[in-house]
Order: structure tokens, then C-alpha cells, then sequence
């Protein structure tokens, strides 16, 4: 089972990086972008996992490991079923 | 009294650490392996500077869960002193033994120079030996030092007086200049609410001989020893 996990800072919390990329976007004239947030994108291989186990490990791992808690927010997705 | 130096893979501030506290201020101390599950009896583990598993995930993540890490959690629940420097600092956030997180530098640049610190908590175990308000200059080096902290635990942070340093000029002023990284409430080192956990951007063992352009530095571990002295360490 293939897992992809979005992790990204909270909208409460200010994105330097996102407001950079947002920056050199409106140089190049891209008017239209109004906001950037950057994020990391995480995809985990599952082995010998049911789904139901998966729909609970997955927000365990990404809660504990894959994202601070305080600062980012995590959103995920299973891309293929075994 | 003896003194614990973390090594992480990664770290590059272990040795500084060691000879500040072994040949400047002649302390027993001794190296403590990322790997082991034992303390050695030490009465303070000090989390050095560095890039503990290259930063990978987030700064100070990885090492958060090495399996000395969970002793040295246990010896902090249990009273005992631990001190996070930089690198270190991160770990101790990502540990959940002080309060907040990091966020990347506000100008998005890494920062290596001298900074000053106003004292704002004189009576902890680490700053015993400083005055009220006093100003330390000490040199920072980091990349992911933006103290973040939600409103709601920001308030609390305040309330217990766990803020123990803070970004100034060389006359204790606070400005938006000087508070270099763009942390929240120019916070630049915090302890734990019972004490015995702090955590610090800046260098203690980079600015610990005059030699050095500042000994500002020792004052922190000089507070420690007398602390430590005090107690029967």
C-alpha cells in the first residue's frame, strides 16, 4: 500500500520560505499568485497492514514523527491499494 | 560533581563544550554516546550545538528519539539539570521538555555572530551567577532559531517566568533589530516551568575565554557549578 502524507505549516504560523517563493513569482509577473505555503511531501511503502490498521498508523506517524504538532498541520492519502 | 556531553551524529560543538568545562573551569566530564542507555551518574547532561542527523525532518527531530534521549527525559521529569544549546535546544522542543517549536530565520539567512542577551530570570540554576537585566554577549550560529509558541501557551510561558534570555542591544533594550531571527517576544533561551530544563540559541562555550572576543559565556556554567556546589552535587 503506497501512502502520501502532506505536511505543512499551520495558517497561524508565518511561512518565510512560502512567502520567498511568493516573492520571486511576482517578479517573474505572476500576478495572479496571491499566496505561497510550503510544505514537505512524505510517501510511505505499507507491508502486510490492513486498511483499517493503516487509517490508525497513519495519523499516529504523522502526528508523532512526520510533523510538529505546534507549528504544522498534516493531511494524507492512500495512492495505491495491494 | 560531573558534567555529561551528548554526542548525536551531527553534532560539531561536543568537543567545545568538554574543553570549556574540563580545562577552562576543571570539571569532571565525560562524553555521552547518542546510542547508550546509561547516564554514567552524571549531575548535569548538557545537549551540545551542532546538526544532530544532518537536520533531516526538522532540526533537533531525529535525535529526539535516540535511546539516551529517553533517559535523559526520565533524569529531567526526576529533577535532575540538563542544559540545550543551539542544536541542543531544538532536541529539548522536539522532546517536549520545553515549551514551542523553531521556525527558520525571519531574513531566511543562517546567523554566525555576536549577539547580546538581556538576563530576565537571574534565579535559575544556569544564571545564578548573572544580575537582574544584565547583558551578555555571546555568539549565535543557527539557521532554525525563530522562537514560535501558539498565544495561549505564549501567555503561560510569561506567566511561570520561563523566559530566561532575551535578544537586546548592548544596553538591554529590546528593538526588532536586535532580535536577529525574528523569535517570538525576542525569546533567545526558556526553561522548563519546575527549573531544572533550559534552553539556549546562543554559545556559552564559544564565548568562555577572553581569548575568545567575550568570556560572558562562563557565567552560565560557573552558575551551574555553584548550583550544583550548593546542593551537594
Amino acid at each position: 500500500m503506497k501512502v502520501r502524507i502532506l505536511v505543512s505549516l499551520k495558517n497561524s504560523v508565518l511561512d518565510p520560505q512560502g512567502q520567498a517563493v511568493k516573492n520571486a513569482l511576482l517578479t517573474l509577473g505572476y500576478d495572479s499568485v496571491k499566496d505561497v505555503r510550503q510544505g514537505k511531501v512524505f510517501e510511505l511503502e505499507l507491508e502486510g497492514i490492513s486498511h483499517d490498521d493503516a487509517e490508525r498508523i497513519i495519523p499516529e506517524i504523522s502526528d508523532k514523527v512526520l510533523a510538529n504538532p505546534i507549528i504544522e498541520k498534516f493531511s494524507w492519502q492512500i495512492l495505491e491499494k495491494d | 560533581m560531573k558534567f555529561g556531553v551528548v554526542i548525536f551524529p551531527g553534532s560539531n560543538c561536543d568537543y567545545d563544550t568538554l574543553y570549556v568545562l574540563k580545562d577552562v573551569l576543571k570539571q569532571k566530564t565525560l562524553f555521552l554516546w547518542h546510542k547508550e542507555h546509561d547516564l554514567k551518574n552524571v549531575d548535569c547532561v548538557i545537549l551540545p550545538g551542532g546538526f544532530s542527523y544532518g537536520d533531516y525532518l526538522r532540526s533537533g527531530s531525529i535525535a529526539a528519539f535516540s535511546p539516551l534521549m529517553q533517559e535523559v527525559k526520565e533524569f529531567a521529569l526526576k529533577g535532575g539539570l540538563v542544559l540545550g544549546i543551539c542544536n541542543g535546544f531544538q532536541v529539548l522542543l522536539e522532546l517536549g521538555l520545553l515549551p514551542g517549536a523553531m521556525l527558520r530565520n525571519k531574513n531566511l539567512k543562517f546567523l554566525c555572530q555576536f549577539v547580546h542577551l538581556r538576563v530576565e530570570n537571574e534565579a535559575t540554576p544556569f544564571t545564578n551567577k548573572a544580575k537582574k537585566s544584565q547583558v551578555l554577549r555571546i555568539p549565535i550560529a543557527h539557521y532554525d532559531g525563530n522562537f514560535f509558541s501558539p498565544p495561549d501557551k505564549i501567555h503561560e510561558i510569561k506567566k511561570n517566568n520561563q523566559v530566561v534570555f532575551r535578544y537586546s542591544d548592548a544596553k538591554g533594550q529590546l528593538s526588532e533589530d536586535a532580535n536577529v531571527n525574528g523569535s517570538l517576544e525576542s525569546i533567545a533561551g526558556l526553561r522548563n516551568k519546575e527549573g531544572n530544563v533550559m534552553g539556549m540559541m546562543p554559545h556559552p562555550e564559544r564565548a568562555s575565554e577572553v581569548l575568545l572576543g567575550s568570556e560572558d559565556g562562563r557565567i552560565i556554567f560557573d552558575s551551574i557549578i555553584h548550583w550544583l556546589g550548593n546542593r551537594g552535587g
